[in-house]
């Protein structure tokens, strides 16, 4: 098989033709690539749907009272918009999409350890999916507790809560089998030569984030599964009418939820750690220290939940414990931010799209991570929390955040994915766009929960009009720059210049084979010798 | 390393039972959120968790957990018997486990119709008279031997599986990791119920 020419008539892993014909190609595919894409595609329809819903309740705050919606829709919304942007996107997002694809690529393996169980998590995370969303179109009206099924309401709200605690729950196990599947296949299938310390910083971020997907996420699926049992069978658990005890099931729900974060973050890190070598043309800097406040980050997450409940009713001892925690877990992502920084000093870079989001989640993520800070303090926490500034902040980290880079993702590895250049032009023209309207939208929401407007209200008094018109009109621009920047990916799939093998000179192992990669991803398995950006 | 093993077929029994070992602390991190559940309540309701626990019958508990323990052993057995090429025992030692965990089964079931048929069961007008901590005691009882007896099913559908393999001598004495990660599996269930056990019936 190392003869070239024989090489180039391999098909590559869009044109390969297996078993199965038409779309059963696709959704009965082993192959780690297209499973991918499977996700790919699933999230970017579940994606736009969810933003919709967010520019519709925008839409909505755009003056005081009932300008489109009433209350109950409105509640609706942002609990169907929190359910999907976080259970189906944003925490399976970068691992499943990107992990999936070039996990094997970059430590030069042909395909995940359990690639069966990687079909299997695809299809556990639609059948999620649909039990999900099918709270919407039957029963007794869509949930309205948020994303966060609060104790007793969850199980006291009159609404169609069980299939959207059950999705969830569901989801769950998608989550489990990748988050196995990569710790695996990083412990196993490493190509000869590539130790732990040669090993790319994506996939460090993916076994670290895999760690936390298999030990937080049995925590929160036992406890959605308490909301099940509370609701079909009054079983008391959270119930104070029988003795039990819902802060208890807000401190279980933290617990996992709150690594969830890390979950979104850490694969977010990760790209941006791949991207800024690469167009810096330098090796990274520290990169050892990366890889130790990667893991570090994964660490002391497991600590920190409590700064979700300053407010809800604990001991002095908890609030100050969970308060410094909170705070030491933002040194390994300062760690992280001063190395990427340090990493563009004196580099000759090059400008490229892929680059220009990188930047823009430096930003982003420096404003989100420092309002982090904020919220973290107890004394601000009494007074913001639960206002508009809360949503502000976790839409910095979490869009901000790994929307950010997986949008960068995409456009970095999409000549990789595809075989094809999108728009270059247009595709800045669409960052600019977003970008204006992404902060334009979530700024003024810091100073308006400031001045007092909680989250969760369709309606506000006058004083705050003034802020939410900028939102609201930021909300529009912002979506205006998805669609210029999801229509110039999906037609260049089919109508953007073939792209090279190397488009920008990357050196980790997935530039080596060619583009798109042919089934077995290598010819011949690479063998490593040198670290994962060597510029010299 | 086993790089250029997955050349032409994958298999690498090594990352199998890594995989089956990560899947059982998932596992055990299920249960461990009840079993913090339990804890806070038995330490806010002690009183109450005493006097009903004395409800349960320890007999019948002993019973079941000498069955587990013994359908352990078999499981055990069978793994070893594959590794001497004897087909027809591990055959009959992965049946005698099926059939304990039948019997566990059993059990559990006239214990429930038991408790069921004296008006205690999540929801009831009796338990629902009785003190709050008796309602947490016998709702924990319910979730946590209903999960582990879910959780016994699924072990008994998995060894019936493998056994189905070894008849059609796909797993043989030198491919047998999918028997050892049954085995591994069977091992977890037997070790919760080592937990549930004390808990709720010895503990009073």
């Amino acid at each position: 098989m190392s003869d070239t020419v024989i090489q180039n008539h391999e098909p590559n892993y869009l044109e390969y033709k297996g078993r199965y014909k038409g779309i059963f190609a696709w959704i009965f595919s082993t192959d780690h690539k297209r499973i991918g894409l499977l996700y790919l595609y699933s999230m970017l329809v579940l994606f736009s749907v969810a933003a919709i819903l967010g520019l519709l309740m925008k839409i909505e705050l755009i003056a005081p009272g009932k300008t489109i919606m009433d209350a109950q829709t409105y509640n609706s919304f942002f609990t169907l918009h929190g359910i999907t942007m976080i259970f189906l996107i944003v925490v399976p997002g970068l691992p499943a999409v990107f992990g999936n694809f070039f996990l094997p690529l970059m430590i030069g393996a042909k395909d995940v350890a359990f690639p069966k169980l990687n079909l299997l998590s695809w299809w556990i995370y639609i059948l999620g999916a649909a039990v999900a969303l099918s709270s919407q179109f039957f029963g007794d009206g869509p949930p309205d507790t948020g994303w966060t099924f609060y104790a007793p309401y969850s199980f006291r709200t009159g609404t169609n809560m069980l299939p959207a605690v059950t999705g969830a729950f569901i989801l769950g196990f998608s989550s489990i089998a990748t988050g196995i599947n990569f710790i695996v296949t990083i412990h196993r299938m490493r190509a000869p030569g590539m130790t732990w310390m040669k090993m790319p910083l994506f996939p460090w971020a993916l076994y670290s984030t895999s760690w936390i997907q298999v030990l937080a996420t049995p925590i929160v699926g036992v406890t959605l599964l308490m909301i099940v049992l509370e609701r079909t069978m009054q079983i008391g658990f959270f119930d104070p009418a029988l003795g039990g005890d819902p802060i208890l099931y807000q401190h279980l729900f933290w617990i996992y939820s709150h690594p969830a974060v890390y979950i979104m973050i850490l694969p977010a890190m990760g790209v941006i750690s791949e991207i800024i070598p690469t167009f810096a043309r330098k090796t990274i800097f520290g990169y050892k220290a990366i890889v130790v406040s990667t893991l570090a980050i994964a660490f002391v997450g497991y600590f920190v939940w409590g700064h979700h409940m300053f407010t809800s009713g604990m001991s002095g001892t908890a609030l100050y414990t969970f308060s410094i925690l909170t705070f030491l877990v933002a040194i390994p992502s300062a760690i992280k931010i001063f190395n990427w920084v340090a990493t563009l000093h004196k580099a000759s870079i090059d400008i490229q799209t892929p680059f220009l989001w990188a930047l823009c989640f430096l930003f982003v993520f420096m404003i989100g991570g420092l309002s982090g800070m904020v919220l973290g303090a107890l004394s601000a926490n009494v007074h913001l929390h639960d206002t508009a500034f809360v949503v502000a902040h976790f839409h910095f980290i979490v869009f901000g955040g790994t929307g950010y880079a997986f949008f960068g993702a995409l456009h970095y590895w999409y000549p990789k994915m595809f075989g094809r250049m999108y728009d270059k032009g247009w595709a800045n023209i669409g960052l600019a766009v977003f970008f204006t309207g992404f902060n334009t939208l979530y700024l003024p929401m810091f100073y308006l929960g400031m001045i007092g407007m909680p989250r969760r209200y369709y309606d506000y008094v006058e004083e705050f009009h003034g802020p939410n018109i900028v939102s609201s009109f930021g909300a529009m621009l912002m979506i205006s720059g998805l669609v210029i920047i999801i229509t110039n990916l999906v037609r260049s799939a089919r109508k953007g210049e073939i792209a090279e093998a190397d488009p920008w000179k990357g050196k980790t192992l997935e530039w080596t084979t060619a583009s798109p990669p042919t089934l077995e991803n290598f010819d011949e398995i690479p063998i490593v010798t040198k670290l994962p950006y060597d510029y010299e | 390393m086993s790089n250029y093993a997955h050349i032409d077929e994958h298999r690498d029994d090594e990352g199998a039972k890594i995989g089956m070992w990560l899947f059982i602390f998932t596992e055990l991190l299920l249960f461990g959120g009840l079993f913090i559940v339990y804890s806070v309540y038995r330490y806010i309701n002690p009183e109450a968790f005493h006097l009903a626990a004395e409800e349960l019958d320890t007999f019948t508990g002993t019973v079941n957990t000498v069955i587990l323990l013994v359908s352990s052993m078999t499981i055990a057995m069978s793994i070893s018997s594959i590794q001497y090429k004897n087909k027809k025992l591990t055959l009959i030692l992965m049946g005698l486990t099926i059939l304990l965990a039948a019997v566990f089964m059993v059990n559990k079931y006239f214990e429930w119709s038991g408790k069921i048929s004296h008006g205690i069961y999540p929801g009831s007008p009796t338990l629902m008279e009785a003190s709050q901590g008796e309602i947490l005691f016998f709702g924990l009882y319910y979730a946590m031997t209903g999960l582990h007896a879910l959780h016994i099913i699924i072990g008994v559908a998995f060894i019936a599986y493998v056994m189905r393999l070894v008849v059609k001598n796909e797993v043989q004495h030198d491919n047998f990791t999918i028997l050892e990660n049954s085995g591994l599996y069977w091992h977890l269930v037997d070790l919760i119920w080592i937990f549930l056990f004390p808990l709720f019936y010895l503990i009073t």
